[in-house]
């Protein structure tokens, strides 16, 4: 457990995860333009400019987050610096201050700024850059959102294969595993595993994966189950195909959409976990800087004079366009894969 | 005449365009009279169907134009809510799947009740009428079954069920979409007699919509045959058994197994229907007709080419279209429906 | 009916047996007392004596089968046992907290279900028009926006800029309601982007099943329809989609009940949390698990009720 700790807790394994979900993601859908029913799809998105401007969002986010991810480390403090912190670079501020300075209430007034008109979004109580502190929320986001993704898809998926298309005993125990799991309220189960595994990005994943992976085990089998009896399989079997090929090159191709579908949703609702989880106490290091920690930290601001909102709202903002770009493209997606689906 | 059906296009709206599934169709339903519409599935003719009620699938189906002229009045003039008196009262509707067609959570008496209270009738009328309609139909201990619901009867008792549903209101005419697909052979014959002797009590029409050519056969005095959006013939059913003129009608026959073929393979319609979204600019069975000819891929056929008192949508049959053979190409072929003709006893 | 129930409960008790090993598992086999006893020791390097009167004072220094008796006979009966950090008993703070979460749970469950399946109903009338549009898109946006956000967000808007209401706190009887004011109405709103969009959903589901067509051509008014065939019908997955709210029902929402300063259960769990209260997180996981199975049970019965193609037998 412990050095599991040390090894997630590595710059490079955590630049890593976005990498390689982005690889992924570009690899996947690579792959995909090959398929007729695919390359439809990508056309009627193409066409959709709700869903162009999704993708773009979530690639200038993206983008964000990469920037963050690369950069260079002190070798005498250790301390690392990367391409956003270097384009952020600017006098530490004393105090807060307004994105327009007179729209707060309460004393003390901020006094005079060592760099008066760079701070987009102001700066807060201790006179960090609000808008910097938002931008370097995007990698966090990233990275527990894509890292519980890359957990949970593959669990869900050879689960979900294994119950859906052997059936009977290994069916049995599956759907034992997961509807035990599955009446243990989430949100119970994220607080007992962060408390019993303590804190860290690892742990957080694995805590907002272990109640989600039923949900994506639940719909593979169920897709698996539907496959499973249609000709093209038995006809498969029939020639003697073996079960493995049959899964890999038969079954899965025809469950990608369903997948891609669920993860890119499932991503906009792992963003506002996150959130819930730094209310809570039990999220990222607040080193780290992530939205929740910052909406968190606004709570005690809002009650206090005077009264700092524009923390909260940067944060917020981010993260609900975040969302809002997750959610609009799952359900382009799904219009653009599925038309039976189309409302 | 009760039924009149004069040029109908439906209209969808789909992402390759408009896909136009009912392309002008022509058609009339005498009072008492029994017509059919047979087809391909694809062809249009449950949408034709529908289009009568009105109850095309919205908003992406609609009805661009035409007029349905019932009782000399057109039902395209009326709105919404009033063609809801006209629907399960003048004209009601039986569909292929009895499985779905009936509301799963509620009882079979209820749903039976529910036509007659649509239409005005009272409760203690309606369950009287409900119970004497299902005992007509054919269902032992009615007045259990009007308790029962949908699951936990057949296939056939459902079918009868759907009809008690349509007779309530005592229609003029009953639109039948399929009716017997879904069932077993032997509870499709069944399912046809009854309509058969309901329609002899009553007296109403029948606008039977269906692909097989053996029910048509069996109930049907005039028929109508669709392809591809459109009426391509139209005859009294023992005239097209008789001498089917149009190639598409030719070839729906020779798919049939014959006593005069034996040990011929069975013909088969080469290729498949042209898409709803882009219909051929000329006749739209020509990429399948294997007596087809240049002008029959650049001019659409009429549907009444030489005025004849049976109407046929060919070119072989115009005598004003160029490169036509001097005689119908089929002449020196076996024919095709002798032995329907004789089985059907028509 | 009654061998139904019977015959569902019958089906609960292995579930019920999983979660407790599960848990089990986690406090003693991923974690374990002594971990425990580091976080909760206010010391920095706690000595191993200190550590060792920590377990003996807790109790967590009896034999494994001991542990195990604890983890599930002593759960099922309602022993929780004592609180690590405080020494309260657990079981009497349970029963204090339960009715203030289940006061605010109800109604923002009842309330959020009454607007949501209404709008529901709104869009699913209005299908395919620039209402349901709107209704759609107004969702989306309504289910981008974290909780917390709208629980920190509204109290302030109307609580300290509007002062519709007391920023926090509780009072019994009457008084109770003006306390109750903000914390439903904002329990409510961030729920409803959700369900509506849900419930929508399975009302379009319905209405383009055929047994709505045959009701047309019966001649039956649209709005008959939908309230009388298609409702009835849509029943069934809301009510199966709603046992998720039925642990949130007593546990509370606990960023709302912390929020407002409720003493419900959510209130109770979040100073757990603070905390590192094993004991109490412990009691809290079972307490959950077993409102959530109580409700999926109730979900069959009235599944039983509403669809008659259930089988009593």
């Amino acid at each position: 457990m412990e050095s599991l700790e040390k090894f997630f807790a590595l710059d490079f394994v955590q630049n890593a995860i976005p990498c390689l979900i982005v690889a992924l993601l570009a690899w996947a859908l690579i792959r995909a333009r090959r398929e007729p029913l695919w390359a439809e799809a990508y056309r009627r998105l193409g066409r959709n400019p709700v869903a162009v401007a999704a993708i773009v969002v979530i690639g200038i986010y993206g983008l964000v987050a990469f920037l963050d991810s690369i950069g260079t480390t002190d070798k005498v403090s250790q301390d690392r610096t990367t391409v956003i912190d270097r384009l952020f670079e600017m006098p530490k501020e004393k105090t807060y201050s307004a994105p327009f300075a007179s729209m707060t209430t309460g004393e003390p007034k901020p006094s005079a700024l060592k760099a008066p008109g760079r701070h987009i979004m102001g700066t807060d109580g201790v006179g960090a850059d609000v808008f910097y502190r938002t931008l370097k929320g995007a990698r966090t986001a990233f990275i527990i959102s894509g890292l519980t993704t890359l957990i949970i898809t593959p669990v869900g998926l050879i689960l979900g294969l294994i119950a859906g298309y052997y059936g009977k005993f290994w069916d049995d125990i599956i759907q034992y595993v997961y509807t035990v799991i599955s009446s243990i309220p989430g949100i119970l189960m994220q607080i007992a595993l962060v408390l019993v595994l303590g804190k860290g990005i690892w742990q957080i994943c694995i805590a907002l994966g272990a109640a989600r992976w039923v949900g994506m085990c639940r719909l593979i089998r169920g897709e698996t189950l539907k496959h499973r009896d249609r000709e093209y399989v038995r006809a498969a079997k029939a020639l003697g195909v073996s079960d493995l090929r049959i899964l890999l090159r038969h079954i899965l191709p025809n469950l990608l959409p369903v997948i891609i579908i669920t993860v890119t949703l499932g991503f906009s609702g792992l963003a506002l976990s996150e959130a819930i989880l730094s209310y809570l106490g039990i999220g990222v290091d607040a080193s780290m800087g992530s939205w929740g920690n910052m909406i968190d930290s606004a709570r005690d601001e809002l009650a206090r004079e005077p009264v700092i909102w524009w923390n909260l709202t940067s944060a917020s903002i981010a993260l609900f366009v975040l969302v809002l770009a997750f959610q609009t493209l799952g359900d382009a997606l799904r219009d653009a894969i599925d038309p039976r689906l189309r409302s | 005449m009760l039924l009149q059906v004069e040029n109908l296009k439906t209209y969808f709206h789909t992402p390759r365009g408009i896909a136009k599934a009912v392309d002008g169709v022509s058609f009339s339903v005498e009072k008492g009279e029994t017509r059919a519409i047979v087809g391909e599935s694809g062809c249009g003719k449950s949408i034709t169907a529908l289009s009568l009620l009105q109850l095309v699938p919205e908003p992406a189906g609609y009805i661009e134009s035409g007029r349905i002229l019932f009782e000399g009045k057109d039902l395209l003039d009326r709105t919404w809510e009033q063609m809801r008196e006209v629907r399960g009262d003048d004209i009601s509707m039986i569909f292929q799947e009895p499985m779905t067609s009936l509301n799963p959570v509620y009882t079979v008496g209820w749903q039976i009740e529910e036509t007659m209270r649509a239409h005005g009738k009272n409760a203690a009328t309606a369950r009287a009428r409900a119970l004497e309609l299902l005992d007509r139909v054919g269902i032992k201990d009615p007045s259990g079954a009007l308790r029962q619901y949908p699951h936990e009867l057949s296939g056939g008792m459902r079918q009868r069920v759907m009809i008690s549903i349509a007779l309530a209101n005592r229609p003029k005419l009953l639109v039948a979409d399929e009716p017997t697909t879904a069932l077993d052979v032997t509870v499709q014959a069944q399912i046809l007699a009854l309509i058969r002797e309901l329609q002899k009590e009553t007296g109403m029409a029948v606008l039977l919509i269906t692909h097989d050519l053996g029910i048509v056969a069996e109930v049907a005095d005039t028929v109508s045959v669709m392809y591809a959006g459109q009426v391509v013939e139209d005859a009294p059913t023992r005239e097209l058994f008789k001498n089917p003129r149009h190639p598409y009608t030719r070839g729906l026959f020779a798919s049939l197994p014959a006593r005069n073929r034996r040990g011929q393979d069975l013909a088969t319609l080469e290729g498949v229907v042209p898409d709803s979204a882009a219909w051929p600019k000329g006749c739209r069975f020509a990429d399948r007709c294997k007596y087809a000819w240049e002008s029959c891929h650049t001019i659409a056929p009429t549907f009444h080419p030489n005025g004849s008192d049976r109407p046929v949508r060919c070119h072989l049959y115009d005598p004003n279209i160029s490169g036509r053979p001097s005689r119908l190409p089929w002449l020196t072929e076996l024919p095709v429906t002798a032995d329907l003709v004789e089985a059907a006893k028509l | 009916m009654l061998s139904y129930i019977l015959r569902r409960i019958l089906y609960a008790i292995p579930i019920l047996l999983g979660v407790l090993f599960v848990t089990h598992f986690l406090f003693f086999g991923i974690s374990s007392p002594e971990v425990i006893a580091r976080r909760n020791l206010s010391t920095r390097n706690p000595k191993p004596e200190q550590i060792k009167q920590w377990l003996t004072d807790h109790g967590y220094d009896k034999p494994a089968s001991e542990q195990l008796k604890r983890s599930t006979i002593d759960m099922m009966s309602f022993n929780f046992g004592k609180s690590d950090t405080t020494g309260e008993d657990i079981w009497s703070r349970i029963k204090q907290g339960a009715l203030p979460s289940l006061i605010v749970g109800g109604l923002v469950f009842l309330i959020g279900l009454a607007i949501a399946l209404l709008t529901a109903i709104i869009a699913a009338y209005f299908r395919g028009t620039y209402v349901d549009a709107f209704i759609t898109f107004f969702c989306v946006v309504l289910m981008s926006v974290v909780y917390i956000v709208y629980v920190i967000g509204l109290q302030f808007v109307l609580g300290k800029l509007l002062r519709l209401g007391p920023i926090s706190g509780w009072d019994t009887g009457l008084g109770m309601l003006k306390f109750l004011a903000l914390p439903v109405v904002i329990g409510v709103i961030s729920g409803l982007g959700a369900d509506i969009r849900l419930y929508r959903t399975f009302l379009l589901d319905e209405t383009n099943q055929d047994y709505v067509r045959t009701a047309r051509a019966k001649g039956v008014a649209e709005q008959w329809i939908l309230f009388r065939h298609v409702l009835k019908n849509a029943l069934m997955p809301v009510i199966t989609s709603t046992v998720a709210a039925i642990p949130t029902l007593i546990l509370g929402s606990l960023v709302l009940e912390s929020f407002f300063g409720i003493p419900g259960l959510g209130n109770y769990l979040v100073d757990a949390i603070n905390g590192q209260d094993f004991s109490v997180v412990r009691a809290m996981v079972f307490l959950g698990t077993l409102l959530t199975i109580v409700g999926l049970i109730f979900t069959d019965i009235a599944y039983a009720l509403v669809d008659p193609r259930v089988r009593l037998e």
